[in-house]
């Protein structure tokens, strides 16, 4: 195994510094630090004190998100070529291009569809399976698509979607269905106009419903057992304790899931790029963004789409803030 | 779970309350049984897929293997065995998923506390800032992100691309931990204040422990994006051999013209091993009560 | 100290990264060092370009890093404007090649190539598209023949049928061929995000038989209008056997959700569900790979597809993989040279799959009497002119696949598609 001797001299070092090394330099970090606070008159040090918490953090994404972004931002004013300075003209021209409309519908489609039905399933595998003796091989399969690659994802739906013309053996699942059981003609999935969209959010679901269940799973661990336990002595039924305990303790997280999901299916990207590369009325707004960039050669109209898609996310933003005032209220 | 399940009040035999009870198991049997079959149709046709002769693949439905004459193959496994290097980018993928892990989720439960249990000028703003760069595409950082990497030396190395993972990944980390974090009940703080603890023997004695459902969650998903991450990691640490992950070297498989796909049946099933491995070690994490109990003590 | 410790580990962290290019001179004059080289070939034809630079590498002592990727449009727009580009890399096509030199990120390669022999090697036209501005910016290293027409010769034996020679012939062929209650065509069409291509093969190859090179080249230039009398009418023919029901198998619904690798494989179903398949000269290795029992040769073989009209006779659309210097290194400037000999390239054409542009590269090194035919027609041609997809700008060729996906569903619009395509076509090649 030459892979391996290689990997041993080489590599293994690096790894065995970095997974010692590395929690050591955060440690000694967040240590040292708060020791140099605890110096400080202590007037001072309640407002010192988060920054050296929230610091490392506020760092990172200063130069792997915040720079880009305001570089895209400024970018978005060029010109094609990034000689002239245009105002506002990218944004003019994207918002009057119908294939950009389109790729804006498409998107609502997303965000309703794909967040309202990853969350329903998610809060339902969650609740459910925390009721079931066979928890952890249910949550294991729900769970298990977000662990194939998107490489291999167009191929398992390759499977699924795959059509023939009537009168021909099926090779995909669904159309298989829909021949034998139902005796209708074959669809094409993906290219047909009417489902294609639909056939498309629902790979998405598919692979991120384990997402949701997993994290609503977490806080419902974390309600007290004791709560559950007083409601059921006060003969509550099982679906009053859902909807009158356990629902409210778990609403903050269903809003994270929430507003996660909304954001992903603002930026979704690998589904249609991989599945119909936005052909037959499937665009979205990042693969449209993308094409933009690489295939048109257009920074200054890819990075006003990247902002309009930014500016989309404002209002889940507001309702978070209202959300997360209201906690703190409570406390 | 089960004790408490037998503490309840049993309703007389027969009784409305009685029957809804039943008829509600059976339906919950049901319910759950029934998602996790319609979720496991697209997995299981890849994996008897991978199982079967390209020939076959291509003129024919994935269940009808399932009916005699049965004719499997381990063919798309040793092809994909056999590829070049697989052995060295598991590795690679290894190298570079650990630290990419530990770092964010780190500096994320850090920030978490802060945003959750500290007062300062700007928190409400700089965390809502935050959660709106998760939406930030992240083919739109890739040139600059690399233009500073080459000029820093850093493009080319697993450093660089940990680094970049963690600035990619604390957004979400830090707005689910944030989430968690604040959901814990005040008067631990308090007390724990009254007691002369320290900030930092709240965080590691009291917020850790408490967080370990979120914490093992989060671990699993910045785990799975990273080891799944393809083009993170062919714009930074470059498709080369020596560095090459697992989904760079999967994705090889398939030639220019599109064939080979079938072998990625195969390879999809041997890349999930590591993250299945992930979710199940860290599944005993998932249990109700470590609050519960903390409360009372 | 926590600063110490991140030093140390960032030296350990940095240490096996990529190496970069350069490097001088080794004992024994071997010229030592590395190449860094990114193109799209993976899995065999990764193998078969391993191969190729085999020798290279043992005679010079010069490493080369290969790399592969599919969307390498992206991945090298990125590396170059970041600044750490390969020193060699496939160019997708003429078109960018064209955006590349004229951004000044491809190096000449008119002092680094011995041009005389490459003229002498080289057909004129393969040495002239690789140009840019009179100067060489890239070279061929395989390229491939478009526009033959796949059928089992089995089939057609025991139907009766003949080879056509001409477009009449064809026509009366395809009528027969429905009448006997057989869907003449196979045509796939999917293709990930490059879906529509094989359409566009079929219109392109119209175009240059029906209205002849001049309108071909001014139409890829983006100086003929799509919605010109001459490329309006290459629609309208290629629509004629599209748009006709019962001359293509499945429908449009076939053609848009059918991956192009799969299809050909109706034509061997019992009995076969087609008998023509269009398709350039890589077809054969894809439909003998997922058919089990086709042999090249006696299951399957092909004619060319025949012109439209006479008096552009002996037409062919060609492609070709380019390959350009961005950086100019020592190693670079042998490695691209060595691409260019015919012992290198002898090597993949022996292992098949690829047809050289090097005239000297020996027909008897073609693997099978097949690929002799392809590379005989392609040196014969007395047209012949490279892929028009390829040489339009990006936005332009990502546009002319999505008309083919539109066409196919709604051939009746044809009016309103190239109309948009005319829009492209006036931002495009600025």
């Amino acid at each position: 195994m030459p892979d391996l001797s290689q990997f041993l001299t080489n590599q293994l070092p690096t790894l065995v510094v970095a997974v010692i090394g590395v929690p050591v330099v955060i440690g000694l970090y967040i240590v040292g630090l708060e020791f140099l606070v605890r110096r400080l008159p202590d007037a001072v040090q309640p407002r010192a004190r988060p920054w050296i918490w929230v610091g490392p953090a506020l760092v990172f994404v200063t130069v792997f998100l915040v720079i880009p972004l305001i570089s895209t931002i400024w970018i978005s004013l060029q010109d094609k070529h990034g000689t002239a300075f245009v105002g506002l003209s990218n944004y003019l021209a994207v918002l009057s291009d119908p294939a950009v409309l389109l790729t804006i519908r498409n998107n609502l489609y997303w965000l309703v569809l794909y967040t309202f039905f990853t969350l329903l399933f998610g809060v339902m595998m969650a609740v459910l399976a925390d009721r079931v003796p066979y928890e952890t091989p249910v949550k294991s399969l729900i769970f298990m698509p977000m662990a194939i690659s998107f490489v291999a994802m167009s191929v398992i739906w390759k499977f699924m979607y795959s059509y023939q013309p009537p009168g021909a053996t099926q090779t995909g699942t669904l159309n298989f269905l829909l021949t034998s059981l139902l005796h209708i003609d074959p669809i094409t999935w993906i290219q047909d106009q009417r489902f294609n969209n639909f056939a498309l959010i629902a790979v998405a679901i598919w692979g991120w419903v384990g997402f949701a269940m997993v994290i609503l799973s977490a806080a419902l661990k974390g309600i007290p057992g004791d709560l559950l336990e007083a409601a059921r002595v006060d003969g509550a039924g099982e679906i009053t304790i859902f909807r009158r305990v356990i629902f409210p303790l778990l609403m903050p997280t269903v809003t994270v899931v929430a507003t996660t999901l909304i954001i992903f299916a603002l930026k979704a990207f690998d589904i249609v790029y991989v599945m119909t590369a936005g052909n037959f009325d499937t665009n979205i707004l990042a693969v449209k963004m993308y094409q933009e960039y690489f295939v048109s050669a257009d920074p200054g109209r890819s990075g006003a789409i990247a902002v309009i898609l930014l500016v989309a996310v404002i209002p889940v933003l507001v309702f978070n803030l209202r959300q997360f005032r209201a906690q703190e209220a409570r406390r | 779970m089960s004790v408490m399940a037998q503490e309840r009040i049993e309703a007389p035999a027969w009784s409305a309350r009685w029957l809804a009870d039943r008829l509600g198991g059976v339906a919950l049997h049901v319910a759950v049984i029934g998602l996790t079959i319609a979720w496991m149709v697209p997995t299981l046709g890849l994996f008897v897929s991978s199982f079967r002769h390209l020939t076959d693949i291509s003129n024919t439905g994935w269940w009808t293997a399932l009916s005699p004459p049965f004719n499997f193959t381990v063919e798309n496994y040793s092809k994909v065995l056999a590829q070049n290097n697989l052995g060295t980018s598991f590795l690679n993928s290894i190298m570079i998923t650990i630290p990419a892990t530990i770092i964010p989720a780190a500096l994320a439960a850090f920030a978490a506390y802060a945003f959750s249990w500290m007062k300062f000028w700007g928190r409400d703003i700089l965390f809502l800032a935050l959660v709106g760069l998760l939406a930030v595409p992240l083919q739109l950082t890739f040139i600059p992100v690399l233009k500073m990497f080459n000029s820093v030396g850093l493009s080319g190395t697993f450093l660089g691309i940990w680094l970049a993972h963690t600035g990619y990944g604390l957004p979400f980390a830090i707005y689910l931990l944030a989430n968690f974090f604040r959901s814990l009940p005040t008067d631990l703080f308090e007390s724990a204040e009254m007691d002369g603890a320290s900030t930092l023997t709240v965080f590691f004695r009291i917020v850790l422990p408490l967080s370990v459902p979120a914490i093992a969650s989060l671990v699993i998903f910045q785990f799975l994006w990273i080891w799944n991450d393809f083009l993170v990691a062919l714009i930074y640490l470059g498709g080369t051999p020596p560095v090459a992950p697992m989904t760079v070297t999967v994705a090889n498989l398939v030639n220019s013209l599109g064939s080979g796909y079938h072998l990625l049946t195969a390879a999809a099933f041997l890349s999930m091993i590591v993250p299945l491995i992930v979710f199940f070690s860290l599944q005993r994490f998932f249990v109700r009560g470590i609050l519960a109990g903390s409360v009372k003590g | 100290m926590a600063v110490l410790a991140l030093l140390s580990l960032l030296s350990v962290a940095c240490a096996p990264g990529q190496t970069t290019g350069g490097g001088g001179s080794t004992a024994g004059g071997k010229l030592g060092g590395t190449v860094n080289v990114l193109a799209v070939w993976s899995a065999n034809e990764q193998d078969s370009f391993l191969a190729m630079i085999k020798p290279f590498e043992d005679q010079s002592g010069v490493k080369v890093n290969y790399e592969s990727t599919r969307d390498i449009n992206a991945t090298l727009t990125t590396r170059l404007q970041a600044g750490n580009p390969p020193e060699l890399a496939g160019i997708p096509g003429p078109g960018q090649m064209f955006d590349f030199a004229k951004a000044g990120q491809l190096k000449p390669l008119d002092n680094v190539l011995d041009m005389s022999a490459m003229s002498q090697q080289y057909a004129p036209d393969w040495v002239k598209l690789g140009q840019y501005n009179g100067k060489t910016y890239s070279i061929f290293i395989k390229t491939a023949l478009k526009g033959l027409v796949w059928y089992n010769p089995k089939t057609f034996a025991a139907k009766g049928y003949t080879v056509p020679k001409t477009w009449a012939d064809l026509t009366a062929l395809q009528t027969k061929m429905k009448a006997d209650g057989t869907a003449p065509w196979c045509i796939a069409l999917e293709s990930g995000t490059a879906s529509g291509w094989p359409g566009s093969d079929w219109v392109k190859e119209i175009v240059l038989s029906q209205a002849g090179p001049t309108v071909y080249d001014s139409w890829w230039a983006g100086k003929q209008k799509w919605t010109s009398p001459e490329i309006k009418a290459a629609w309208t023919t290629w629509g004629g056997i599209v748009g006709t029901p019962g001359l293509v198998y499945g429908g449009p619904q076939f053609m848009v959700s059918t991956a192009f690798a799969d299809g050909a494989n109706p034509m061997y179903a019992n009995p076969p569900k087609c008998l023509m398949h269009n398709q350039g000269s890589f077809m054969s290795d894809i439909i003998t790979k997922a058919n089990a029992g086709v042999t090249l040769g006696t299951d399957l073989s092909f004619f060319p597809l025949p012109d439209v009209d006479s008096k552009n006779a002996g037409a062919h659309v060609v492609a070709g993989d380019l390959f350009g210097m961005f950086k100019d290194t020592p190693q670079a400037r042998a490695l691209i040279k060595y691409l260019t000999t015919p012992a290198a390239q002898s090597i993949w054409v022996k292992r098949g799959g690829a047809i050289s542009p090097n005239k000297q590269v020996a027909l008897s090194d073609y693997p099978d009497a097949t690929s002799k035919l392809i590379a005989e027609q392609l040196v014969g041609a007395k047209i012949a002119r490279f892929d028009a997809g390829d040489l339009m700008p990006a936005a332009m060729s990502a546009q002319y696949f999505k008309d083919v996906l539109d066409f196919v569903q709604n051939p009746g619009k044809l009016d309103s598609i190239l109309a948009a395509s005319d829009a492209v076509q006036a931002t495009a090649y600025k």
